[in-house]
Parts: C-alpha cells; structure tokens; sequence
C-alpha cells in the first residue's frame, strides 16, 4: 500500500476512539438504543481520558 | 446435561444449557475470516456493515499510517503478542500479507499509532465474531 497518511496525536486518537466505540456499541449492547448510547458513551470517555492524559503531561513536563 | 453443551447462562437462578449449532460455529468462523461476517449470515445486514466498515477502516488506516505487519517466528514476546493481534483480523491479515503491504519496521512517530490501529482491528474483529456466536446461540437478542 504506498498511499500515506499522516495524522496528528489528537486526529489518531479521535479516530481510534470513533472507530473502537462503534464496535463496543454493537457488541456489548443488546437493542439499537442502548447500543447508540453506549457509543456515544465510549467516545465521550475515549476523547475526554485522551484530553485529561494529554493535560496531565504537560503538568509534569512543567 | 447435553453432551454438546456450550455454555450454561443463569436467568434468574436458573442454569441453562444450550447446544452449539452449525449456524454459531459458521458465524464464528465466517465473522473471524470477515470482519462482520456472522452477522451477514444471520441477516443482521446493518450490524454487519458497521462492523465491517469499522474494522477494515481502523486497519487500512493503520496500514495507511505505515504501521507494522507482525511475522510468525520473530523471537519477541511482543513480536508474537502483536502477531496474534495482527492475525485475528483473519481475511484481511492474509490479504496484506498477500499483496506484501504493511511495514517490517516503525520509521515514524506515527507509524507506532498505525501498528496500533492494526492490531486493535484484529482484536475488534475477534470480539465481534464472538458477538455473532452469541447471537446464533441466542445468548443475546
């Protein structure tokens, strides 16, 4: 595969989150809704985690 | 006790056995070799799609992002952690080794994400194939 793609930290890690979360949606939710939310729930919590990590290194970079 | 019994789920209390079935083994097997294949058997199309569309994105991504394709035989714990990782995500593993895409070794900063969003796919694919042996077996809706 000679296409490249170059991401940034923060793409990459909202890319996996949307990615991942779609997944766990589906397979630990039994009914469309639930499925939905926990999504939902999975990225909020992958983004948020990505964010408060990210800040959390540069308080101790400082 | 059925001598084929799979699994015993409780439902209030109460033990149940339940036989595996050659539509739960197909989906097994299928959904491993494809991602979202157990669900296409079953004729949970849109399930399939998503799950399809999913974990083949997250995996050429990573290939995109020239991350690394495990070998069997390298001699490293991690190398051989990452090679079952790479290679529960079945049909596509043997497609890139097929068509010799993938990186032997991590050359950018990025790439470490790439090797990453590989081997996650491969896991996403094993845990959606066990979803649709759970679903012919009736253990979820």
């Amino acid at each position: 595969m000679t296409e490249t793609l170059t991401l940034s930290h923060l793409t990459a890690a909202i890319t996996f989150a949307f990615f991942v979360s779609i997944v766990f949606g589906i397979t630990q939710r039994n009914t469309p809704r639930t499925m939905l939310r926990y999504g939902v729930y999975c990225f909020c919590m992958f983004v948020l985690g990505t964010v408060v990590v990210g800040w959390a290194m540069w308080l101790m970079k400082r | 006790m059925p001598g084929k019994a799979d699994t015993v789920s409780r439902n209030m209390g109460v033990k149940v056995a339940r036989r595996v079935t050659k539509l739960a083994v197909g989906s097994l097997l299928l959904g491993c070799l494809i991602p979202g294949g157990g669900h296409f058997l079953q004729g949970r199309f849109y399930r399939g799609l998503l799950l399809l569309s999913s974990i083949a994105g997250l995996f050429f991504m990573g290939l995109m992002m020239q991350g690394k394709i495990y070998l069997l035989n390298s001699g490293d714990i991690l190398d051989m952690l990452g090679f079952i990782g790479d290679l529960c995500a079945g049909g596509l593993y043997f497609l890139t080794r097929a068509m010799d895409w993938g990186h032997g070794a991590i050359q950018l900063a990025t790439a470490d994400y790439g090797t990453k969003f590989i081997i996650v796919a491969g896991l996403l694919n094993f845990i959606s194939a066990v979803d649709a042996y759970d679903i012919a077996m009736g253990k979820k809706p």
